[in-house]
C-alpha cells in the first residue's frame, strides 16, 4: 500500500466521523484538498521548496488521523506541565477542543472565540470564505484541509481589542496520533489582538501535527501572533501561517522552535494594500537530531509596504537548520522597505544550516536588504570575557544566551518571553550561573 | 612580580617577539614603546593568554608561577589585566553581566564572598564617577556601538573595578582626544600602588605626560633595544625610533621603522 493510497483509506473511515461532515462547501473542499494531495503525494527532495527537508520519515510512518480526539488521562496532561499564562486559554487534547482544560474570560461585545469544529455545528457558513483553497499552502496544508477536525475560530469586530493573550494549547498525548488542528483568525477594521499557539505532546511519543492558521488582518487591524514549538522529540511537527492583510495593518510573527524530531514552518504574508507592515521574527534551537526548517514569505503586493525578518538559529550537536526567506516585491509596489536577517550559531562541528534569502524585486522604488550569516562562537569575544575572570563554560553559555536572547527580548507577551528565558537557560551547560548574573 | 625570560613567540610561523627579557616589580610603572610591526602588542596579548600565539621560547614568571601555563581566566583571577588596544564588541551581553561575572569570579577565587546588588551597584558606579561615565553605559552591551574613546574609558573601568595587581594596558592612549587621555590617565594613577605595576604599551609619549613611568623600554623587531628612566621617552620623542633601530646590534635588517 504506497503511503497515498493508505491517506485515501484513512480519509474514507475518516471523514463521516470529521466535524462538519454534512456541510457541503466544506466537503467539497476536504475533497479538493484530498485531491490536491493525491496528485502530488508526499513532497520529496527532488521538490525545490523541499530540498534540504526531507519528509520520508513522516511518510513511512503511518500515522492516523483521530476525528474525534482522543481521551487523555490526568496524569498525561499534569505530566505536561501547562503553564500559566495570564489571559484566555484554549487547550485542545489530541486535536479536539477541551473545555474542561480551558478558560475564556469575559471578551467584548461581538468577539467570537470559540472552536472550529462548534462553529461547524452552530454557524458553519461564516467559515466558508476563509477556508477557500490558498496558493501558498504546501501539499501539506492541502491534506490539512482534508482532515482538519478542530482549533480555533476568533473573530474580531471592528475597532475591538483583545487586551490579554489568547493562549492556544495544543497538546497529543496518543502515540501514533496525526493531529490536523486548524486555526482562523479575523481581525476586522482597526481590531487588535494577541494569538500564542503552543505545541506540545507527551515525552517519548512520536505523533505528527500538521497545523494551518489563516489570518485575515483588516484595515489598521493589528495581529500578534506567536508559535511556541515544543513538541515531543519524537513528534513531526508541520505548520503553516498564512496571513492577509489589508490596508494599513499590522502583523507580528513570531515563531520559536525548540522540539520535534522534524519541524517545517511555512509562513506567510500577503499585502494586499497600500501601507502594511510585516514583523516575522523567529528562533530556532536543535540539538541531537532534530532538523528544523523555516520557509517565510513576504508578497508586498501593493506600495508602501514594510516588512522586518529576523530569525535566529541555534544549533548544536548534529542538528539541522533550513532557513529560506522569500521576499516579492510585485511590479507595483513602490516605496517598499524590507529587510531580512537570518543568523545561526553553530554549536558542534556537526551542526549544519543551510540559509537562503531569495529576494525578488520586480518594482524600482525599494529599499530592500538581507543578510545571512553562519558560524561559530567568536574567539575574540571569547578570550575577552576570560580575560576578565569568566571561566571558559561561563563564557560560552553567556554568548549563546545573548545570541538567543535577542529574538526573545523581541517577544512582547512578558510571560511568554520569561518563560522562554527559562527554557534557554535550562538548556545551557552554565545557565545558572548566567541566571545570577541577571 | 613578573619576569620575561628571553620570551620568543611566533605569529603563524612568522617570528614576532625574539627574546624578550622584563623584570617589573610591584609598585612600578613599565612603558613599552616602539613603532608599529615592533611586537609591542604581541607582547601585552601573550601575557594575557591569547592563544592564537605560539610560544617558541623563553618563559614568564608571574608572582613565581608559570604564566604562560595558566588559562586566560586562571591569570585575570590571580591578578593579570589587559586593557585591549581594540575592546571587542560583544552584542547581547550588558556591561553590567560582565563586570558582576568578572568581579565575583575573582571575589570568589580570593574566598572572598561574592558582592550583593547594592554593594556591586555603588562599586561600579564610584569607578564610572572616576572615569566621567554615563549610568545608563552599564547597561549598555559591552562595546557595542562605543566611540572609540568610551571603548577604553570602559576597559579603565574594568581595571578600576577589578583592581588587578598587575595592569598591562595596550595602546590605551592611541585615539583619544586630550579630555579622554586625562581621563584615562586619572583612571590609571588611581591605582597606581605599592602593591602594584603597570605595564603602558604606546606609541606615543604623549601618556607619559600624565602617568609618569618609572621605566622606559624600546621595543624594536621582537625585542628590548635600550631600557632607560622617563627621559628616554621624550629622547624617543625628538629623535623617532630609527636611531634605536639603526643601533640595534642584532637586528638584520637595519632599520625599518614604519
Amino acid at each position: 500500500m504506497t503511503s497515498t493510497d493508505r491517506i485515501l483509506a484513512d480519509f474514507i473511515r475518516a471523514a463521516p466521523l470529521l466535524p462538519g461532515a454534512g456541510v457541503a462547501w466544506l466537503t467539497r473542499a476536504r475533497q479538493a484538498g484530498l485531491e490536491r494531495f493525491a496528485q502530488t503525494g508526499f513532497p520529496t527532495p527532488r521538490d525545490e521548496e523541499w530540498k534540504y527537508t526531507s519528509v520520508a520519515s513522516i511518510e513511512k510512518r503511518s500515522f492516523t488521523p483521530l476525528p474525534n480526539g482522543a481521551h487523555a488521562a490526568p496524569p498525561e496532561l499534569n505530566a505536561l506541565a501547562f503553564p500559566h499564562f495570564p489571559g484566555h486559554c484554549v487547550v485542545f487534547v489530541n486535536g479536539r477542543y477541551s473545555p474542561a482544560l480551558s478558560a475564556v474570560g469575559l471578551l467584548p461585545p461581538g468577539v467570537a472565540l470559540e472552536s472550529v469544529a462548534d462553529t461547524l455545528e452552530r454557524a458553519p457558513d461564516a467559515l466558508e470564505p476563509l477556508f477557500a483553497a490558498d496558493n501558498r499552502e504546501t501539499v501539506f496544508g492541502a491534506l490539512n484541509t482534508a482532515f482538519m477536525a478542530d482549533g480555533l475560530y476568533l473573530y474580531l469586530p471592528r475597532a475591538t481589542t483583545i487586551e490579554e493573550p489568547i493562549h492556544l494549547y495544543f497538546v497529543v498525548t496518543n502515540k501514533n496520533a496525526a493531529i490536523h488542528p486548524r486555526n482562523v483568525i479575523v481581525a476586522e477594521e482597526g481590531a487588535r489582538a494577541t494569538v500564542v499557539e503552543h505545541y506540545a505532546g507527551t515525552h517519548g511519543v512520536a505523533y505528527l501535527t500538521n497545523a494551518v492558521t489563516r489570518i485575515f488582518a483588516g484595515e489598521q487591524a493589528a495581529v500578534d501572533h506567536y508559535k511556541l514549538q515544543q513538541e515531543a522529540l519524537q513528534a513531526f511537527h508541520v505548520a503553516g501561517i498564512h496571513a492577509t492583510q489589508d490596508r494599513g495593518s499590522r502583523l507580528w510573527s513570531h515563531s520559536i522552535s525548540l522540539g520535534a524530531e522534524i519541524a517545517r514552518n511555512d509562513i506567510s504574508t500577503t499585502f494586499d494594500a497600500e501601507g502594511c507592515e510585516a514583523t516575522l521574527n523567529g528562533l530556532y534551537l536543535a540539538r541531537g537530531r532534530q532538523h528544523v526548517d523555516h520557509h517565510t514569505r513576504i508578497d508586498h503586493a501593493k506600495p508602501g509596504g514594510t516588512s522586518r525578518e529576523y530569525y535566529r538559529g541555534l544549533l548544536d550537536g548534529a542538528s539541522r537548520g533550513v532557513f529560506n526567506g522569500k521576499v516579492i516585491v510585485h511590479p507595483q509596489a513602490q516605496r517598499t522597505d524590507a529587510r531580512q536577517l537570518n543568523h545561526n550559531l553553530l554549536l558542534s562541528k556537526d551542526a549544519e544550516v543551510d540559509t537562503k534569502p531569495q529576494l525578488e524585486i520586480y518594482a524600482d522604488d525599494v529599499k530592500c536588504t538581507h543578510g545571512a550569516t553562519v558560524g561559530q562562537l567568536d574567539d575574540a569575544q571569547l578570550l575577552y570575557l576570560r580575560s576578565r575572570g569568566v571561566d571558559e563554560a561561563v563564557a560560552r553559555s553567556l554568548l549563546v544566551y545573548a545570541f538567543a536572547r535577542d529574538v526573545i527580548e523581541r517577544i512582547r507577551v512578558g510571560a511568554l518571553r520569561s518563560r522562554l528565558e527559562e527554557m534557554l537557560l535550562a538548556r545551557l551547560p552554565q545557565g545558572e550561573r548566567v541566571r545570577a548574573l541577571a | 612580580m613578573l619576569e620575561v625570560r628571553n620570551l620568543q613567540v611566533s605569529v603563524e610561523g612568522k617570528a614576532i617577539l625574539r627574546g624578550i627579557d622584563l623584570a617589573v616589580n610591584a609598585g612600578e610603572v613599565h612603558a613599552i614603546m616602539g613603532p608599529n610591526g615592533s611586537g609591542k602588542s604581541t607582547l601585552a596579548q601573550v601575557l594575557a593568554g591569547r592563544e592564537s600565539f605560539t610560544v617558541t621560547g623563553g618563559g614568564v614568571r608571574y608572582l613565581s608561577r608559570d604564566l604562560l601555563a595558566m588559562a586566560p581566566e586562571e591569570r585575570a583571577r590571580e591578578g593579570v589585566f589587559l586593557a585591549f588596544q581594540y575592546p571587542v564588541e560583544v552584542p547581547g551581553v550588558s556591561n553590567v553581566y560582565l563586570l558582576k561575572a568578572a568581579i565575583n569570579s575573582l571575589r570568589k577565587h580570593r574566598g572572598l564572598p561574592e558582592l550583593d546588588a547594592i554593594e556591586f551597584l555603588g562599586l561600579v558606579r564610584e569607578k564610572m564617577t572616576l572615569m566621567d561615565m554615563a549610568d545608563e553605559m552599564i547597561y549598555r552591551s559591552v562595546n557595542e556601538g562605543f566611540s572609540g574613546g568610551e571603548k577604553k574609558r570602559n576597559e579603565i573601568l574594568q581595571m578600576a573595578v577589578l583592581e588587578p595587581k598587575l595592569a598591562i594596558l595596550d595602546e590605551t592612549d592611541s585615539g583619544l582626544d586630550i579630555d579622554a587621555l586625562k581621563v584615562v590617565a586619572r583612571g590609571i594613577n588611581a591605582l597606581r600602588s605599592a602593591e602594584r605595576a603597570i605595564i603602558l604599551v604606546t606609541h606615543y609619549q604623549r601618556i607619559l605626560n600624565y602617568v609618569a613611568p618609572d621605566f622606559v623600554h624600546v621595543l624594536s623587531q621582537g625585542r628590548i633595544v635600550r631600557s632607560g628612566p622617563r627621559e628616554l621617552a621624550l629622547e624617543l620623542e625628538q629623535r623617532g625610533y630609527g636611531w634605536l633601530e639603526e643601533a640595534a646590534p642584532t637586528s638584520p635588517l637595519g632599520a625599518s621603522a614604519k
